[in-house]
């Protein structure tokens, strides 16, 4: 009981006062993901170094619920500093474990909208979930 | 205020296995019956009975357990057309859903009447179920869907539905029962004013009528009337199409092979009699059994009874929100004329938010835009948080509505 109204408190806080929202100008890369179910709209927009290789900073805009726009404003921080390389293996399950809260599998299309709207920005299919295989090859 | 039908509700109470569950530690509080009820005991029962007793398929064997099973089978079909008083056995017929059964008419009437030119009249309020076909129906055949406009109160504009009829009117389809904003729509009379002006057949989305009132589909003159059978309490797979005899008759069958013919040679079939020139295939036999012990449940209340009290529950739940500051309440503010669904939203709580917080205190209500999201375009919301009765809730849900309500408030601090 306590416990979820800590997780609560982690994405109010993120939902009233969301990270790196907002426009970003001249970005290397920007997609718009939707879910018309619900409504839910995130933008998001990156620029990389001067290498092209790293994530200097990423925005992000839109509506939602506490989870789609906590999650958008997690994502902005968690994935500053990663290269594309990293975040092209960065699943979605490494990212619903970064942020901490457990979320219920309804739900979890709302928390993951930023990270695919992200993916398609960059240019990037959703990484396989890793899997040992319990066969020799 | 006293609650007069108490016992209506004690019973059923009982009669629900699901209802004595806990979620989160919470009495489960189910606040979801619009989208689809929970089954009494007696449905349950009546369906472990077929399979456990007297099992078999139907139609087809000279066996004992097969000719009871199409007894069993075929008394529903009985039992149907008296809950809706239809004319003839003749004229129900089997589906999946109340969606299949639209598909049906838009299929087999549709593909073979609708012509370039011709228009569809549906509404604004509709369930994308008696949308889509349409609107698929009209693109493959270059016809048009034309949509009756609610008014601010949220009820059907009467004057312009019948302003839009025509004789270019071939189809009318509308939904008894909205499923969004609970209105009860005057179905009787829409009937009128389409034979008046129109040839239009009319077919009625009952998905939300039959489950909550009395209806009885000779009074209200329609062509076609469907409906599914999970959302009155009996089990998901079975839907019912009635359709007018001499229609149905003129018709080509929806789906063919099986059970729907009545000779098959290698050069092509002859079509069965009705109903079961509609039902190709196995249809869902324990299912409709199932349905059967619905229809007997509801029916030892009465339609009357079943209505009059959710119209209590609806009179004590809709005042209650509306009193509270932040609520608004999408649909009729009034009783009058509306059935138990009741869309609303507090402050700028997003419904996914509103539904986690009422799930953590054990309460189901459903969010989004429950499959109506052209009318929610119309409202000018994205989606909506829905809570709606049935014969098994009580006062003590309307009150966790209520404390959840708060509590979404404080949370947000609307
Ligand atoms: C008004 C209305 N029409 C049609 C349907 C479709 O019912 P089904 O999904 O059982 O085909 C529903 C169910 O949500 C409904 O509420």
């Amino acid at each position: 009981m306590t416990e979820s109204i800590l997780y609560r408190e982690i994405i109010m806080d993120h939902y009233k006062n969301p990270r790196n929202k907002g426009i970003m100008r001249h970005p290397d890369g920007s997609a718009e993901r939707d879910n018309p179910l619900c409504g839910d709209r995130i933008v998001i927009a990156y620029k990389l170094d001067g290498k092209k290789k790293k994530l200097l900073s990423v925005k992000f805009e839109g509506t939602g619920c506490s989870l789609t726009r906590a999650g958008a404003s997690m994502l902005t921080e968690f994935v500053k500093g990663k290269t594309i390389k990293e975040l092209a293996v960065y699943t979605d399950g490494d990212f619903i474990a970064d942020m901490g809260v457990p979320i219920t599998p309804a739900r979890k299309k709302c928390a993951l909208l930023a990270l695919e709207a992200l993916r398609t920005a960059v240019g990037i299919e959703k990484p396989l979930i890793r899997k040992t295989s319990r066969y020799p090859k | 205020m006293v609650f007069k039908n108490k016992k209506l509700s004690a019973a059923c109470i009982r009669d629900f296995p699901i209802l004595k569950k806990r979620v989160h530690g919470k009495r489960f509080v189910f606040l979801d019956s619009a989208a689809s009820t929970q089954k009494p005991q007696a449905v349950i029962d009546a369906m472990s009975a077929c399979y456990k007793n007297y099992y078999a398929n139907v139609h087809r064997g000279i066996y004992q357990f097969s000719e009871r099973a199409s007894e069993a089978y075929e008394e529903v079909r009985e039992k149907v057309r008296s809950f809706i008083n239809a004319g003839s056995t003749r004229e129900i017929i089997f589906t999946r859903n109340a969606t299949e059964s639209i598909n049906l008419v838009a299929y087999s009437w549709g593909k073979a009447n609708i012509r370039k030119g011709d228009e569809i009249l549906i509404t604004e309020m509709e369930h994308h179920a008696n949308l889509v076909p349409w609107q698929e129906l009209a693109k493959e055949h270059g016809a048009k869907v034309r949509y009756v406009p609610i008014t601010g109160r949220g009820r059907l504009d009467l004057d312009a539905f019948e302003s839009m009829i025509s004789v270019k009117t071939k189809i009318v389809a509308f939904a008894h029962v909205s499923n969004v904003l609970g209105t009860i729509n005057p179905a009787a009379k829409l009937v009128q004013i389409a034979r008046k002006k129109s040839p239009a057949i009319v077919l009625v989305d009952g998905a939300q009528s039959v489950p909550h009132l009395p209806v009885d589909v000779q009074a209200i003159g329609a062509d076609f009337y469907v409906f599914s059978a999970h959302k009155m309490l009996g089990p998901s797979g079975v839907g019912v199409l009635h359709g007018r005899e001499e229609i149905l008759s003129e018709m080509r069958p929806f789906m063919t092979g099986g059970d729907m013919i009545s000779k098959v040679t290698f050069e092509g079939a002859q079509w069965n009699d009705l109903p079961w020139k509609f039902e190709a295939g196995t249809p869902d036999i324990a299912g409709v059994i199932g349905f059967g012990a619905a229809l007997d449940y509801l029916s030892a209340f009465g339609m009357k009874t079943v209505q009059a009290y959710e119209e209590k529950l609806t009179a004590r739940a809709l005042p209650a929100l509306l009193a509270i500051p932040g609520v608004e309440v999408y649909g009729p503010k009034e009783t009058r004329d509306r059935s138990s669904a009741i869309a609303f939203s507090v402050g700028d709580a997003h419904p996914h938010d509103i539904a986690s917080i009422f799930d953590e205190e054990g309460i189901a209500i459903r969010a989004g835009d429950h499959c109506a999201q052209p009318l929610h375009e119309k409202l000018g919301v994205p989606a909506t948080a829905r809570a709606s009765f049935y014969l098994y809730n009580t006062p003590a849900d309307i009150e966790a509505l209520i404390r959840g309500v708060y509590k979404v408030k404080k949370i947000f601090r609307v």
